[in-house]
């Protein structure tokens, strides 16, 4: 449905030759832009009406006094399915930290909200199959508990910015909840709203990279220097490159399209998609304002190298 | 006179959200005291971790995100 639009639209009205660097470019946007945002509204509005969302209260109410063990793996999965907002992380750490919660569970938590969503697996199973989408999945999953662990080798706890261990939170508040046909009609669409909102001009911009490099950068280039296995360091070199960038989850999925439908391996493609989805600088400079520089490069760090494990790892079983 | 506060730390949504209970407030007739939260421990003193959150007169009505305008609106007619 899609693929016939876009070739109505590329190729038809517009009249640019299927051959081409530019048909084949305008092709790709056309397809992935409208494709994804179907997905984006539709899975957005279901899960709204659902009211499937959990709120980070509720996430704080469930894992505080747990074992470690069982907080961190409810911490990741609830992770999951919390809509994140880096504007929250601040409350959120402090929430967690005066709740009792370790400190590394709390990491744990902040690497997997991010990185692995509702909303970016219904994606990445539209648009690369369920396959890549459960690998992402289970990737995100131990790369959050692995990573919240070995925090805790480093005893974070020295970091955290003293005024955060003597806030004081209040009751959790109860908010009440209008569970009507037409109260989650309405809140469903304030979700659509307001997610599509934030996260549109990531996908536009990752659509338009996955266009780019689909339509102009020649494949036997590709193959030759990012699509062997055999080659150790694309996998490290596509974990630096995606560190400094940031975009949506949601965003980078066009761009591992591009990178996988010319060849690049699956372990390198999701490597470089987590390492731009859960690494940025903007989310640092958030959270700096609970915790210290060095324990940030630690965590900048401990990530960089589990993403780049995965990716090996990866690589070496789908090969 | 209801009290409404906006509990979040200078983020876009907070903003969005002040502007839209104010907008609402004016269409409505309704004489309101808003007030920006921006301090953390006072946002948290209210148990909200998701901003932007909303209290009206001492109570928390919202947390995570930008309200609806038909929720407003109830905020409103109370």
């Amino acid at each position: 449905m899609f693929d016939s639009f876009a070739n109505l639209i590329a190729y038809q009205w517009l009249g640019l030759d299927a051959n081409s660097h530019t048909g084949t470019a305008l092709h790709f946007f056309v397809m992935d832009t409208t494709k994804i945002f179907v997905l984006l509204v539709a899975i957005i509005y279901v899960m709204g009406l659902l009211r499937a969302i959990f709120s980070a209260e509720k996430v704080r109410e469930y894992v505080r006094g747990k074992p470690k063990w069982l907080a961190r793996i409810s911490a990741i999965t609830l992770g999951a399915v919390t809509p994140f907002c880096s504007c929250s992380s601040v409350p959120l750490f402090i929430g967690f930290v005066e709740a009792g919660i370790p400190l590394g569970v709390t990491l744990s938590f902040l690497i997997a909200s991010p990185m692995v969503n509702e909303v970016a697996v219904v994606v990445l199973a539209g648009i690369l199959g369920w396959k890549p989408a459960a690998l992402y999945v289970a990737a995100g999953l131990f790369v959050a508990y692995l990573g919240g662990v070995v925090m805790e080798w480093f005893k974070p706890e020295r970091w955290v910015e003293d005024y955060v261990w003597n806030i004081q939170m209040g009751e959790t508040a109860q908010i009440e909840v209008d569970t009507s046909l037409s109260g989650r009609h309405q809140f469903a669409l304030g979700e659509v709203k307001e997610i599509v909102g934030r996260i549109w001009k990531w996908v536009l911009i990752g659509v338009a990279v996955g266009a780019l490099f689909h339509g102009f950068v020649p494949e036997a280039w590709v193959v030759k220097h990012l699509g062997g296995t055999e080659n150790w360091f694309v996998v490290p070199s596509a974990v630096a490159l995606g560190v400094p960038l940031y975009s949506n989850a949601t965003g980078v999925i066009p761009i591992a399209e591009a990178m996988l439908g010319k060849g690049v391996a699956l372990g390198t493609t999701l490597a470089f998609l987590m390492s731009i989805a859960a690494l940025s600088l903007p989310e640092m400079l958030i959270l700096r304002k609970v915790i210290r520089w060095p324990a940030l490069a630690i965590y900048a760090a401990v990530l960089a190298v589990a993403f780049t494990l995965v990716g090996w790892g990866i690589n070496l079983f789908t090969r | 006179m209801k009290t409404i506060k906006v509990l979040g730390t200078g983020c876009a949504n907070c903003k969005r959200t002040m502007a839209l209970i104010e907008d609402t407030a004016k269409a409505k007739g309704v004489e309101v005291d808003l007030e920006k939260v921006e301090d953390i421990s006072a946002i948290m003193g209210y148990g909200v971790m998701s901003t932007p959150g909303v209290v009206i007169d001492g109570v928390v009505v919202h947390a995570g995100g930008v309200p609806d305008r038909s929720t407003v609106e109830s905020w409103m007619s109370k």
